[in-house]
């Protein structure tokens, strides 16, 4: 009986990893086969160069990389140093108690649909953003950022805690024996031996930056300019395939946004691939 | 037996008092009771005033029919009925030849929709001529001091791929001018009236059913996107509104296509900022 039911779960176990990773290799060659035809003949180097006008024949979108990789960017500028910030308050500088409120507190934000971030955010953030500015609508660069950074902040947080609380006691205490205080402590053992989970932290975050949809779509306005300041309209690769994929299924427009998705697909790959590096270097460092 | 007569007798006196309204009695829902169903309609938004009021009494007078609106865009109104995912798909503009023959679609005009330019109340340029509103929205004319107002940029509101708003405005307005490439996108009518009502320096437009005093609508040449001046035809941005279905339309889906159809459909359609078509 027993061993029959090991195996059973043993094998489904299997079954699921194995779905789970097909899943995304299929995903990413029906994404290739797709943006294929669109490639021929070096095309590519158009959707890289042009810009994106339907009615003259052009589909680059370059405008939108450019998009995804500042608002993203500049979201992760803006949370790293409150997730740091707010890891330390939570795992070093509070009373337990307090600390555990606090990351409950967090853990419930992540719970939060980021539809709600965005519109909470064109009530309260955007004229705000068009009052200081004195120029454009609010829906800008910085007021995207301003809400990812709070969407990709809980990710932070969680991981930069785990990552400090794992940190050995026996550290710390050789750490307090020496007369170190909170602030030392933090600066000089705990970051540095974790700083590999912070690396992971940070890069799951960039990564949730990059692909989030709906902040873009509501918030920074959606413009097809490449943004040359913060108070600038800008468009990402996910909201121009939200807003795209209601075109004609046999329109030119509706073929490229699978350029986008594989765009999309790499770039976060990329994102993935410089995080799992780092985990082997730090291996090969330590031996 | 006599009990159940004396209890619908009662209800129905019951709901004409109560409801005041006409809609109990009237002939053209009858087609509705004694049905049961679901009816999926998508598409164009400047329809979902119509579609919600026409739905709202249908499922009044049978609760056991259901109907579900949504928005997305006379885009997404093509595909998901040619795909079959909806049972009525709506348009702001005629289905092009392509996609009749591509999907067997079948069109029914019920409708007929002005678009208006539309400024925030605080812009006192409400006057505009089509040169000017070319120049506005592809960005030559960056700044609303050369048309009598303050030292700001205009901020150019433009619908996405899928509008077929979006599609009519800039053949008949903008005469397939270019659209500026720091225009902001949205993806309705409603959101296009809230994104113009809390911007003062802002400038889309919209279809006129949706006017109302949350933003001013702009003359084109000299002409206000008023009901009359559609009907008469001076003013010249409109186009039909349309409900298409795949292939001939049968069950529910007709029924719903005539009662749109019906006077009292029509009625709701004048209610609602549109002129109707029968």
């Amino acid at each position: 009986m027993r061993p029959s039911v090991e195996k059973f779960a043993e094998k489904s176990f299997l079954l699921s990893a194995l779905l789970s990773a097909s899943i995304t290799i299929f995903i990413l060659s029906f994404m290739v086969l797709f943006s294929l035809p669109l490639f021929k003949g070096g095309k590519i180097v158009e959707f890289l160069r042009l810009g994106w006008n339907p009615y003259d024949g052009k589909f680059g979108v370059l405008p939108m990389m450019v998009g995804t990789v500042i608002i993203a960017s500049f979201a992760m500028l803006i949370a790293t140093p409150f997730g740091i910030g707010c890891s330390a308050l939570i795992s070093v500088f509070s009373q337990r108690n307090f600390g555990r409120f606090l990351r409950k507190l967090v853990e419930f934000m992540t719970g939060i649909p980021t539809v709600i971030y965005s519109f909470v955010a064109i009530f309260l953030l955007v004229p705000l953003i068009r009052d200081i500015f004195q120029k454009g609508t609010g829906m800008c660069v910085l007021s995207a950022s301003i809400m990812l950074a709070l969407l990709i902040l809980p990710t932070i947080v969680l991981f930069l805690t785990d990552a400090f609380n794992s940190v050995p006691k026996n550290y710390l205490n050789a750490a307090e024996a020496l007369g170190a205080t909170p602030v030392q402590k933090l600066m000089y053992v705990i970051i540095p031996s974790a700083w590999k989970g912070i690396i992971s932290g940070l890069v799951l975050a960039a990564g949730r930056a990059a692909g989030d949809t709906m902040i873009s779509l509501m918030i920074a306005g959606n413009a097809l300019q490449i943004p040359k300041g913060l108070s600038d309209a800008a468009r990402t690769l996910t909201s121009h395939i939200a807003l795209i994929i209601a075109s004609d299924y046999e329109s030119p427009e509706f073929k490229s946004i699978f350029v986008c998705g594989l765009l999309l697909f790499v770039f976060t790959m990329l994102i993935v691939l410089v995080l799992r590096l780092l985990g082997y270097f730090e291996i090969l460092r330590e031996r | 037996m006599r009990v159940k007569l004396k209890v619908t007798l009662l209800i129905s006196i019951f709901s004409f008092l109560v409801a005041g309204n006409p809609l109990v009695i009237a002939g053209d829902l009858d087609p509705f009771l004694g049905v049961k169903g679901t009816l999926r309609i998508a598409g164009g938004t400047a329809h979902i005033p119509v579609m919600k009021e026409a739905a709202k009494r249908i499922m009044h007078i049978n609760r056991t029919i259901k109907i579900t609106i949504a928005g997305g865009g006379s885009g997404v109104g093509i595909k998901q009925a040619g795909e079959g995912l909806v049972d009525i798909g709506n348009t702001g503009r005629k289905a092009t030849d392509d996609e009749i023959k591509r999907y067997g679609l079948k069109m029914f005009k019920f409708a007929i929709d002005g678009i208006a330019v539309v400024v925030n109340p605080e812009n006192p340029v409400v006057r505009m001529n089509k040169a000017e509103i070319m120049d506005i929205f592809s960005g030559k004319l960056d700044n609303w001091k050369a048309l009598g107002w303050k030292d700001r940029a205009p901020n150019v509101y433009t619908r996405d791929a899928s509008s077929g708003t979006r599609k009519v405005f800039w053949k008949k307005a903008l005469k397939k001018g270019e659209i500026t490439k720091t225009a902001n996108f949205v993806t309705s009518h409603g959101a296009m009236k809230s994104a113009i009502s809390v911007d003062p320096y802002g400038i889309g437009y919209i279809s006129v059913g949706y006017l109302d005093t949350t933003v001013a609508s702009v003359s084109f040449d000299g002409v206000f996107p008023s009901l009359e001046n559609v009907r008469k035809g001076n003013y010249t941005i409109a186009r039909g509104l349309y409900m298409n279905t795949k292939g001939e339309p049968s069950g529910l889906t007709r029924l719903f296509i005539d009662y749109i159809l019906s006077k009292e459909g029509q009625k709701i359609v004048a209610e609602k900022g549109f002129i109707a078509v029968n």
